[in-house]
């Protein structure tokens, strides 16, 4: 095999040079322009390993690195106590609350940055409403968001959808007649599920667990604003932050992350390698549903109704504040007003078409070039395919600052002729690529693990019949992989929505800054509360509208081709 | 198919969004900005000055300081930046030191050279003071009531045990008004008795937070009930209408907030016309604004001041009980910062405990006496008040090239002595602050088990 094999498939040669190329300008030059002081020793300027060791025999670090594998590994289990029951009813049952389920289930998502937080605090802070109520009632106070438990509280609650929608797209796929068998062949209720439903259902689930635990394991919002330290992003932010470039343990850190988050996605991996998920069948769509009874009925909407009420927390409390004048050490606030919401449309309506724009052109680069290294991956013998995967994989480790700064660095110097020669990291294309590279992460993962459950006998039967290998892609591949190419792009666009670390960096005026810019530059006074809160529920509205139309448009299409789903 | 038609729609967007802005610009018409204030300010400004002077455009760019410092920095080649616009004054001392600056001398009269006892303007003309700030100590009115706590008036006041879990601050290495603080009180104090009422202090603190705004967040949302903040966060966030008041302690001092202009400003006249703007009569009224509340460094604005602003020129009481000595400031700045961050910021919670242990023998010790039980007691606190080194030590040039090594300055000489790196320096102090909270903790908890 080897080269001969870039010979045979031109078509595929080119597409992965494309995408290698695109990988190399936008994420690994401006990273490694970055990261480069890690191997470096600070007086000589030689290469090293010694900042290596000074981390490891450094004790915060020690701890620091602890903490986050912890916090990382909790958060994938609360995550999946979510999402698992959630996953479970819609697509097990003839459920009424379905719909409900999979249009909320993106909500958590759309958590903009500062607002979110604030929110929380004023419901779950150690004096929030809820500990008021229940200093009130009972004399007690729960320390839900102090130090790590509150991180692995916060992000549960706003990565689990990860799960959800990997899982839901998974079961989903799952082919009935496998089902049918089992029952043909005696097998029911729970060894059912946890023989044929479970196994079936892992790429997605797998796919989705990963991803919460890569977001949490780097995340850094959530910690810097419950203000826990001890764990390794806010260590690599603090650093590189408030000491620069002079400092090279913010790098070394960053350089942890990244070897760590790809060796989880490889262990990820390595737990899906050599089982079969694909199915043949994809008209039948999904696990055979059946009507709760009605007791079943009540304990599922208890169940989902209480989940529910957690997940949309946040944004309860963010509602409260952009309609509240002042909230302070009170269980609601003490008024309420629309002026905020007037405030934001006669200053700044510019955030929100900024925010579609830029997060709806990065999810689409997104979902093409994940469906593309998907495709490789899994079908094409390209020496080098999987590096493609893990590159941009590793986009997802690195902390958005790193990036903005890299892109500064990279492509300050390069001058745009069209817009008279303003340089290339200013214009705010910039950040559209940079979001794009930052959130290509997600989309990747829901389009391999889609493609993992489409056989390969579908793709050689259309060969057989006569379609060259385009129209095998277009017509077979791309539609059997809709619902995952969604979900990749709710997830990236969603994400990018209220994407801040970078943005900051790169946004050289705020006319060109998006909606979490917005948030920022309201939140840093105290009358920007209300405001920023108003311009939050506006991001999650504007964004909730777009993954709305986004569902109906595939929806509609996957109709169009007869996958219309059953239920 | 699809995928060409989707390309094609994006190219479409692509060169449509670019070319619009293109055909509105024109030559110093305009003026860049870029600032850490919020909105509030900034917006108030770029509307008056706008008004004064029509034909000029204001663009303000908000970026917190240390990301405007890094993207003036990194585009320093082919500025685009007029102004660079924020409290800190050390954030200007870094792009002075880098020659990023350009020199102005305003021309508005009537402005002193001192507010309290710090100079208004840089001493070498780089940059320009506009208005003053303090730091000082900011309440919630309805968490004091509540939960019963006094209010502090000073801040030898907050080592007290009532004050434990209620307290937050941010660190000096995030905030540069915040190291001013924290140099001022061990100015003021002294190095061991500054740095002792320090970690007296932060045995109380919640938190340490992040952001410097993240401390008046904490306070105005009852998350904890006071903060040692800068004076207009304790000001605009009452004109807000949030339950808060703010004083300053006796040991306080007045830092002016300022305004430079950035080498190769690609807009200068505008630039200047805006600094003077900014000085002027008209400008230094705005300071007043209810959401904005700064000092302003013209005296004679203070007449229109409301009745209880306080005027640091009249009241001496304001930011003159310190001596503040910008030089030793600026000559152990690194070192001060990380000690605080080893010590104080990622150790808080060890910090806390000890401190909660002391305070629970001290109760037990009121109203008895036990010479043993005090002895530990007054061990345990010195074992809290350590510091790994010496005032005399505590300079950056004791440790060459540790906190201040520029990777891309290459040694000339091979043989030269190769200074330890920052992280191995930063490692011993945090084992010695480990192990002393640990035992001083141990020690009380020895001493209330006596008692």
């Amino acid at each position: 095999m080897a080269f001969s094999e870039y010979r045979k498939h031109p078509g595929q040669t080119l597409v992965m040079f494309l995408i290698a190329l695109f990988l190399l300008v936008f994420l690994v030059i401006p990273v490694v322009k970055v990261i480069f002081v890690a191997f470096m020793d600070a007086t000589t300027g030689e290469f090293t390993l010694v900042n290596f060791k000074d981390f490891f025999s450094t004790a915060l670090f020690r701890e620091s690195f602890w903490n986050s594998l912890y916090v990382g590994v909790m958060a994938v289990i609360v995550a999946s106590l979510f999402s698992m029951p959630l996953a479970y009813f819609t697509s097990r049952f003839e459920f009424r609350g379905a719909v409900i389920i999979q249009s909320l289930g993106i909500i958590p998502l759309i958590m903009p940055p500062f607002v979110g937080a604030v929110a929380m605090m004023m419901l779950f802070g150690r004096n929030g409403s809820v500990n008021l109520l229940l200093e009130d009632w009972l004399g007690i106070n729960i320390p839900f968001m102090e130090g790590l438990n509150g991180v692995i509280f916060v992000e549960s609650l706003h990565y689990f959808p990860f799960i959800l929608i990997n899982l839901s797209a998974a079961l989903h796929n799952i082919d009935r007649s496998m089902e049918e068998s089992a029952q043909n062949l005696g097998c029911s209720g729970m060894r059912l599920f946890r023989r044929i439903v479970l196994p079936l259902s892992m790429p997605g689930y797998m796919a989705g667990a990963s991803l919460v635990f890569l977001k949490v394991f780097d995340d850094l919002g959530t910690p810097l604003l419950l203000n826990v330290n001890n764990m390794l992003a806010p260590q690599a932010y603090l650093r590189i932050a408030s000491i620069g470039i002079k400092d090279p343990m913010g790098y070394v850190i960053s350089v942890i992350l990244v070897i760590i988050a790809l060796s989880s996605m490889w262990m990820a991996m390595r737990m899906l390698k050599g089982k079969e998920y694909a199915t043949v069948q994809k008209g039948g769509g999904g696990l055979a549903k059946r009507r709760m009874r009605p007791w079943e009925t009540v304990m599922a909407w208890v169940i989902i109704l209480l989940i529910m009420t957690l997940v949309l927390a946040p944004h309860i409390g963010l509602t409260l504040l952009s309609f509240g004048t002042i909230w302070s050490f009170s269980i609601i606030p003490d008024g309420f007003t629309l002026n905020h919401f007037a405030a934001i449309f006669a200053e700044t309506p510019e955030y929100m078409t900024n925010t579609v724009l830029y997060s709806a052109i990065a999810a689409t680069i997104d979902v093409i070039l994940g469906t593309a290294i998907a495709y490789l991956a899994l079908r094409s013998k390209l020496i080098g395919r999987q590096w493609l995967d893990y590159t941009a994989m590793a986009a997802v480790a690195i902390p958005g600052l790193v990036i903005g700064i890299g892109y500064l660095r990279t492509f300050y110097s390069i001058q745009v002729p069209w817009m008279e020669n303003q340089p290339l990291a200013t214009w705010w294309i910039a950040i559209v690529i940079a979001l794009s590279i930052r959130r290509l992460p997600y989309a990747l993962r829901a389009c391999t693990a889609a493609l993992q459950q489409i056989s390969v006998s579908l793709e050689e039967s259309a060969e057989n019949l006569g379609a060259g290998k385009f129209a095998t892609i277009r017509k077979i591949v791309i539609p059997l992989m809709g619902g995952g190419i969604l979900a990749g792009f709710v997830t990236s666009f969603a994400t990018a929505a209220v994407e801040l670390g970078m943005t900051l960096m790169l946004v050289s005026k705020n006319s060109d800054g998006p909606l979490a810019y917005g948030i920022y530059v309201y939140m840093q006074s105290a009358a920007g509360r209300g405001p920023g809160a108003a311009l939050g529920i506006m991001a999650v509205v504007v964004v909730g509208l777009c993954t709305l139309i986004s569902h109906i448009i595939i929806d509609r299409r996957q109709k169009k081709f007869g996958l219309g789903q059953a239920s | 198919m699809r995928n060409f038609r989707i390309f094609t729609a994006m190219a479409l967007i692509v060169i449509l969004m670019s070319a619009a802005p293109a055909a509105v610009m024109a030559l110093d018409d305009k003026l860049v900005i870029v600032t850490s204030y919020p909105k509030d300010l900034t917006g108030a400004f770029k509307t008056a000055f706008e008004a004064a002077h029509p034909g000029i455009t204001v663009e303000i760019l908000q970026k917190k300081t240390s990301a405007a410092v890094k993207y003036i920095q990194e585009t320093a080649q082919g500025n685009t930046s007029d102004l660079m616009w924020a409290s800190a004054p050390d954030a200007f001392e870094v792009l002075k030191a880098d020659g990023l600056l350009a020199k102005y001398s305003p021309q508005a009269p009537g402005i002193p050279e001192k507010i309290g006892s710090y100079p208004i303007n840089d001493p070498d003309g780089y940059y320009i003071g506009f208005a003053g700030s303090g730091y000082g100590i900011m309440w919630n009115t309805r968490y004091l009531k509540r939960k019963k706590i006094p209010v502090p008036r000073e801040w030898e006041d907050l080592k007290a045990a009532v004050y434990h879990d209620h307290v937050g601050m941010s660190a000096p290495s995030r905030s540069g008004t915040t190291h001013l603080t924290v140099e001022t009180v061990l100015q003021g104090e002294g190095w061991n008795k500054g740095w002792a009422l320090w970690k007296e202090m932060a045995g109380n603190f919640k938190m340490v937070t992040e952001r410097s705004f993240g401390v008046p967040e904490g306070v105005n949302s009852g998350d904890f009930g006071i903060g040692i903040v800068i004076d207009f966060f304790g000001f605009s966030s009452q004109a807000t209408g949030f339950p808060v008041e703010f004083v300053y302690p006796t040991v306080t001092t007045l830092v002016p907030a300022n305004i430079a202009m950035i080498k190769n400003a690609p807009h200068p006249t505008a630039a200047q016309t805006f600094i003077e703007f900014l000085l002027s009569v008209e400008g230094q009224e705005l300071l007043l604004d209810p959401a904005i509340r700064r000092l302003p460094v013209n005296p004679a604005t203070y007449a229109k001041a409301p009745k209880e602003f306080p005027n640091p020129f009249t009241d001496k009481s304001i930011g003159a009980a310190v001596k503040f000595d910008v030089q030793l400031s600026k000559d152990r700045y690194n070192i001060v910062n990380s000690l605080f961050d080893v010590m104080i910021t990622y150790r808080r919670a060890d910090l806390a405990e000890a401190m909660k242990a002391i305070h629970a023998a001290d109760a037990a010790l009121a109203g008895k006496s036990n010479a043993q039980a005090q002895a530990l007691v007054d061990e345990a606190r010195a074992l809290i008040a350590a510091m790994p080194i010496t005032d005399a030590d505590a300079k950056d040039d004791k440790f060459p090239g540790v906190f201040t090594s520029d990777v891309f300055k290459k040694r000339k000489k091979a043989n030269a002595k190769v200074p330890p790196r920052q992280a191995e320096i930063e490692e011993q102090w945090d084992s010695f602050a480990k192990q002393n909270y640990a035992a001083a903790k141990a020690k009380a908890e020895q001493a209330k088990d006596m008692l």
